[in-house]
């Protein structure tokens, strides 16, 4: 199997707490994945740790066609090298534009000499107004970031994943807080996204895990307890146990 | 598609053209170069004032745009103030040293009149030898490239240890002061190099020009001044108004987030830690011929603690904030202190302003910060509320409100 990203036995703890507990996950190129667990499984502590934000304690992290190793890379460098992430709480420039913001998050060198020297190119502002159409943002991009809805923040930030030109989405609770018809277009961007290139949502929502329709992968207690399709995994005892019997 | 430079920062220009008048205005009044109404020492006071407009532009750019609050700057000012200043006294001692000389009946030879320099120049602090970094004092063009490289390198060397081991907030704070207040003591002492507490003096005497008057070389720093203070202001206002701008802020909002976007958070830092430093260093070497002295307690920390306070105080996050906080409390500052105000006298107490200055200064700032964060430079967004802004040519979206409004001309 050839993985553009794999995961093999790390473990992190806190204090003594084992946060993520000899966990392993590898994903496909272009694949779309679901994580589902209860609170506190460790789904955004794995993301942390991919992203380069947490040190594991043991375990390995491959990433890519050179298979290179993704431990001991700064976040900058892990960002530049296609891993791109959404956090649970939107987190967008709310003292910026969105046009501002999708410029920052577009595909480019990103030294400081490069940023201070950068011109706006008709293709890099084409890619922006395209951006901004798929986000439903297009007559929103001379706002400032902070005046838009939360549903609308969270499109940005998923906008500006895209922009980067990501190998690997990881996208944490992205329908948290929307109401059902954002929802659906949420649904829309990430599966659309996953036919370029491979996207991990965490979520919490069954309807909207079931409408990603690709496989789930349960995380309890720091590991994989699961993995499957979803009916395969709402079938699963011990997953209803945990999880879904609650 | 994209606007010029100038059409997007309409501020900058409205900036430059207020600085030139002011120059043309003061340069018409003053004595050495028009009507006399404007006393020497005053035209070098509105010159000092200039280059501290300078440094808290340097300021706003590192706190007020990207989030650190540096509370070290002064040590830069400083160091580049005594970077020229080698120059001024060696090159004035020379020429002193070398006319006195000249009477005795043997030529004297190179070691001589450089060991009379050495007495003259180190004679208060009981030396007569040049100290290794006065090695090449005797050179205007590389003194000159110490004034920026001097405080270019303290701070790539405090910048990169500080910020490769993420040290932010009130931490990082504490540290620029314990660096400054480092350069401070080791400036104090005797076997410095630098003279101690008695620091370089006699810099208002430009070695070669004693034929000069004062009031032509006031008029010529003032010029430098305002020159220096419009190109950093140039240079600052097209650093914050592209990309680099965008990330600058976006560290200062969400550091992390920057981080995860790809974009090396901590060589940005380092970046404009250093380039902010290096025109920290230009202010200082344009302000210190105009003060006449510079001694160690120049670089005491109170001195970058004032300096975010002036930013504050005119509204930090824009350049012509850092501008007006520091020309107007410095200049409100030595009208109070220099004892030109009249003493309140309340019956019981007599308020003496010299004291009660600086508290009058610590309650405006706490004021500012509790009440108009925006401080003086919030006041343009008042008048500015009742034009109507364009920004990229576009509207503002549906519900443009007065919000967006005055966020918009920023
Ligand atoms: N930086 C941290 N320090 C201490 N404990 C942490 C830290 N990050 C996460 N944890 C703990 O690790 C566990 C997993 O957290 P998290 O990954 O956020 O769970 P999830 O996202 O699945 O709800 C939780 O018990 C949390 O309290
Ligand atoms: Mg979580």
């Amino acid at each position: 199997m050839n993985s553009l990203l794999e995961v093999s036995g790390v473990s992190v703890s806190f204090d003594g707490f084992k946060a993520i507990n000899n966990l392993s996950f590898a994903i496909r190129s272009a694949e779309l994945r679901a994580i589902i667990g209860p609170n506190g499984a460790g789904k955004t502590t794995f993301m942390d740790i991919v992203t380069g934000k947490t040190k594991p304690d043991e375990g390995r992290i491959i990433w890519g066609d050179l298979s290179r190793s993704l431990l001991g890379m700064s976040e900058a460098k892990i960002a530049q090298a296609g891993i791109g992430r959404k956090f649970q709480k939107p987190t967008v420039f709310e003292d910026q534009t969105v046009e501002e913001n999708l410029v920052m998050a577009l595909k480019s060198k990103r030294s400081p000499f490069a940023a201070l020297f950068y011109k706006r190119s008709p293709g890099d502002m084409r890619r922006v107004e395209e951006l901004a159409g798929e986000i439903n943002l297009a007559d929103q991009l001379y706002r400032k970031a902070g005046e838009l809805s939360h549903g609308q923040k969270q499109w940005l930030e998923i906008g500006m994943l895209l922009a980067q030109d990501p190998q690997l989405l990881l996208v944490d609770e992205p329908a948290a807080g929307m109401t059902p018809a954002e929802r659906e277009h949420t649904t829309a961007l990430l599966v659309e996204a996953a036919k370029t290139c491979a996207v991990v949502v965490v979520e919490h929502d069954m309807e909207f895990v079931r409408r990603l329709n690709c496989r789930v992968t349960v995380l309890h207690e720091g590991s994989v307890l699961a993995e499957g399709s979803l009916d395969h995994i709402t079938a699963n005892q011990e997953v209803i146990d945990v999880y879904l019997g609650r | 598609m994209q606007k010029s430079f100038v059409m997007r920062n309409p501020s900058t220009l409205v900036f430059l053209g207020a600085l030139a008048m002011f120059t043309i205005l003061v340069t018409v009044l003053a004595e050495g170069s028009g009507a006399g109404l404007i006393s020497t020492s005053f035209v070098k006071t509105l010159g000092k004032t200039l280059c501290l407009a300078l440094i808290a532009v340097a300021m706003d750019l590192v706190w007020g745009y990207t989030g650190i609050l540096s509370l070290g700057h002064f040590a830069f000012f400083g160091l580049g103030g005594y970077m020229i200043g080698m120059w001024l006294m060696y090159e004035r001692t020379r020429g002193i040293v070398e006319a006195s000389l000249a009477e005795a009946k043997i030529p004297p030879t190179a070691q001589e009149v450089t060991d009379a320099i050495g007495n003259q120049i180190f004679g208060v602090v009981g030396s007569s030898e040049f100290p290794i970094i006065w090695s090449v004092a005797d050179s205007l063009a590389l003194q000159l490239a110490l004034v920026v490289l001097v405080p270019g390198a303290l701070a790539a060397a405090f910048g990169w240890l500080a910020f490769r081991s993420r040290v932010t907030g009130v931490y990082l704070s504490i540290l620029t002061q314990a660096m400054t207040l480092a350069l401070a003591l080791y400036l104090f002492q005797n076997d410095s190099g630098l003279r101690g507490n008695n620091g370089l003096s006699g810099l208002q005497n430009l070695p070669g020009l004693d034929h000069v008057a004062q009031s032509t070389v006031s008029i010529w720093f003032f010029w430098a001044s305002a020159f220096a203070l419009a190109l950093g202001y140039l240079f600052a206002a097209w650093m914050v108004s592209g990309k680099f701008g965008s990330v600058i802020r976006g560290i200062r909002d969400n550091e992390a987030r920057v981080r995860f976007l790809g974009y090396p958070v901590e060589t940005y830092k380092l970046f404009l830690f250093t380039v902010t430093a290096m025109i920290a260093g230009i202010a200082g070497a344009l302000y210190y011929p105009q003060a006449g002295i510079i001694n160690p307690a120049e670089v005491a920390p109170i001195a970058s603690i004032y300096l975010a306070v002036w930013v504050a105080i005119g509204g930090r996050g824009r350049l012509y904030g850092a501008v007006i906080g520091a020309a107007f409390v410095s200049l409100v500052s030595s009208w109070f202190t220099g004892g030109q105000v009249p003493d309140v006298n309340l019956g019981f107490y007599t308020v003496k302003w010299v004291d009660w200055w600086l508290i009058v200064l610590g309650l405006s700032f706490v004021a500012v910060t509790l009440f108009a964060p925006k401080g003086i430079g919030g006041l343009f967004d008042l008048w500015s509320e009742h034009r109507s802004p364009n920004r990229h040519g576009a509207d503002l979206g549906p519900s443009a409100g007065s919000l967006q409004e005055k966020e918009a001309v920023e």
